[in-house]
């Protein structure tokens, strides 16, 4: 049998439903599984990029990690694709950057309802947040985009096959209407 | 219930360990652990890296577009946050009791939710552990290594869980992220076509449900012992329960018990969560640490989620449900069970729970009705609660007379479960990594511990991006003394 397509998927500032749309093509996961195979994703234990043939990003980007596994993922894949509204255009968690971060931070850990011992966590252990979430092509160079939040099953199932299959990417107009 | 091995007495003579990203979780968090020279672990932590600030960005936006909004905070349990919100908003538009037909479409909703989330967390994510043993080969361990071994079982979880995700797009519109609760009902009946099309496979989807129970009680029995000692302590547990203490997920008041089953308190009304629970902020983590204000910031933490809920309901108001619910108390002779591992057992009893009761609904007329909204006067205070699959989700809106949010307020379930899985990888890293050279089968064993709880990391705050798997151990003086990588093939060495 020729080489399965090896898939990477990894989850940045996003609320992990565009993973969750993959899973929903349902039945046909067991189908993808005889031509394409997991790299590293949060679905197994493989923690790091290795090579992979399709990168599918979700999420924006928010913070000094996420940076760099998106560069990690750039430089690991051959293609890689900004899956969902958060890394097309940072979606919902960049409506924090109207506001201060600062602020955003007292909100949760000073001024919050029944907080004790207010504080603002700042371990070492825990990355540097950025100042603005940002979209993925504005850190890396993106091959395609995949609207929705999230993308349908059906259109990801479509994206897939049709990538694999060496055909050009198009979709009916009914898997890309939003909501 | 102890502090041990929270903050190490003298940090600065040892070694740190790493594991993250921690994989086969919902989102991102990662653990460091600090030991001596001789392996002796001193300190052992979990942190959720990771903020996102939905309780200040909200401020400023039309209450009607929480239950849309929020729930982004988590696509695994979207329902669970569209439901919470729109039950704050339902206070917040004075709509007192639903009309029965939302009520029950919003049921249906949930319990398709619970059913699909659980079928996840332990098909495509936990099996694996439990199936092949905590150590198996990397490359294998996973849901695709189930579907080689034992595609039967593997089939059974994508289609439990596709069930549960169409009872969703039935009645919210869309699989994830969609939009049936309003504030004050729901915005579209079941049709008679839809309720043909999912009754035509709740049978099997039962039945399924009785093998799961069957399969996580057979693997626990296995070896008992073990079962119970793995992550086991004691702790309080909370949970929503009827008002005749039966098992419930969409409504009804608090119950806390302590590890003996003496209650802390009952029938609590949602609406004073905040005088009954504090939050306490730690600095290494983004995650807060909720407790029992009358149990005290030391001793009140508590544990949510199934093992809660099955512990805390008197019964279970569904027969199969309920027959496997006796049987899992015996486990401890009637006493609450306190195994992190059991929550496996009981997130099924749970599956099992939501297909009997979306047969029961799908049976009743009220979900094809047509009187699908109530308000009453506005009120500028809403606080909705709920069971969601990992435990109770509190959400508490404050909006000004232009209807506009001021003030806003997040609990999530795997919040609750802060100390617990800090208490559940502490247990573990004394008992099977202290004094051990570390290999990735042992640090599996603290990834075993934290998945137990289903942690939403994404409900938490959320994700961060992906790190390599590499385990360091620094000297004191700050030399490297060695270093295990996992590369992506998945074979772990020994490196500097
Ligand atoms: S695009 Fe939507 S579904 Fe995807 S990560 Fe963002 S909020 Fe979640």
């Amino acid at each position: 049998m020729a080489d399965k397509i090896r898939i990477a998927t990894a989850p940045l500032a996003g609320c992990f439903g565009c993973h969750m749309s993959l899973l929903d093509i349902d039945e046909r996961l067991l189908d993808l599984i005889e031509v394409a195979e997991f790299d590293c994703s949060p679905l197994n234990d493989f923690k790091r990029v290795g090579s992979a043939d399709i990168g599918l990003i979700e999420g924006g980007v928010a913070n000094t990690e996420n940076v760099e596994t998106l560069r990690d993922f750039r430089r690991h894949c051959r293609i890689l694709v900004a899956v969902g509204a958060c890394a097309v255009n940072g979606g919902i968690p960049a409506m924090r950057n109207q506001f201060d971060l600062r602020d955003c931070l007292e909100e949760s850990y000073v001024n919050g309802i029944g907080v004790e011992n207010p504080m603002i966590p700042n371990d070492p252990e825990i990355p540097l947040l950025l100042d603005k979430v940002h979209p993925i092509h504005e850190v890396v160079k993106i091959d395609y985009f995949l609207p929705g939040c999230p993308p349908s099953a059906d259109s990801i199932w479509t994206f897939l096959t049709e990538l694999i299959e060496g055909r050009p990417v198009s979709f009916p107009y009914t898997q890309i209407h939003y909501d | 219930m102890t502090d041990r091995l929270e903050t190490a007495a003298n940090p600065e003579g040892l070694n740190r360990v790493v594991i993250e990203p921690l994989t086969r979780v919902e989102g991102h968090g990662k653990v460091t652990l600090l030991q001596d020279d001789d392996h002796h672990i001193h300190q052992v932590r979990l942190h959720i890296a990771e903020f996102r600030g939905f309780e200040k960005f909200i401020q400023g936006r039309p209450y009607w577009e929480l239950p849309v909004l929020v729930q982004r905070l988590c696509g695994i349990c979207p329902v669970s946050h569209h439901l919470a919100a729109a039950k704050a908003t339902d206070a917040l538009v004075g709509c007192e009791a639903l009309t029965p037909t939302a009520e029950k479409i919003r049921r249906l909703m949930h319990y398709g939710q619970v059913l699909q989330s659980h079928a996840l967390h332990f098909f495509h994510l936990s099996s694996p552990d439990l199936l092949f043993g905590f150590d198996d080969d990397i490359a294998h361990r996973n849901i695709f290594g189930v579907i080689e071994d034992y595609p039967e079982i593997a089939r059974q979880g994508v289609l439990l869980r596709k069930f549960g995700q169409e009872v969703i797009r039935v009645t919210a519109g869309k699989r994830i992220h969609g939009t049936g609760a309003i504030p004050g009902g729901v915005n579209k009946p079941v049709s008679g076509e839809e309720r043909d099309y999912l009754l035509a496979d709740v049978r099997q989807m039962i039945e399924w449900g009785q093998q799961a129970v069957e399969l996580t009680r057979r693997i626990f029995m296995e070896s008992p012992d073990y079962h119970r000692e793995f992550a086991g302590f004691d702790s309080n547990m909370l949970s929503l329960v009827a008002q005749d203490g039966a098992f419930e997920l969409y409504h009804g008041g608090l119950r806390a018990l302590d590890e003996n089953g003496a209650t802390l308190f009952d029938h609590a009304d949602c609406q004073d969560y905040d005088r009954l629970l504090h939050e306490e902020v730690r600095s290494w983590s983004y995650m807060k640490f909720p407790f029992i204000v009358k149990a005290g910031q030391r001793d009140g933490w508590y544990r949510v989620g199934p093992l809660a809920r099955v512990n805390n309901a008197d019964y279970f108001p569904t027969p199969l449900a309920e027959q496997e619910a006796q049987s899992f108390r015996e486990l401890d002779a009637g006493r609450p069970v306190q195994a992190s591992l059991a929550y496996h057992w009981a997130r099924m009893i749970e599956l099992l729970y939501c297909a009997e009761a979306i047969g029961i609904l799908l049976e009743d007329d009220d979900i094809s009705g047509t009187e699908l909204v109530r308000r009453g006067e506005m009120q500028h205070r809403g606080v909705g609660v709920i069971e969601a699959p990992r435990g109770t989700l509190f959400h508490h809106y404050e909006i000004n007379d232009d209807g506009l949010v001021e003030k806003a307020n997040l609990i999530v379930s795997t919040t609750h479960n802060n100390q617990a899985m800090n208490e559940a990888i502490r247990q573990v890293a004394n008992r099977y990594l202290d004094g051990k050279e570390l290999n990735e089968g042992l640090l599996n064993h603290i990834e075993v511990a934290i998945r137990a709880y289903d942690p939403c990391l994404s409900c938490a705050t959320h994700a961060l991006g992906k790190m390599p798997l590499e385990v360091r151990l620094v000297s004191s003086g700050g030399e490297l003394v060695d270093r295990l990588v996992k590369s992506p093939a998945g074979e772990v060495a020994h490196g500097s």
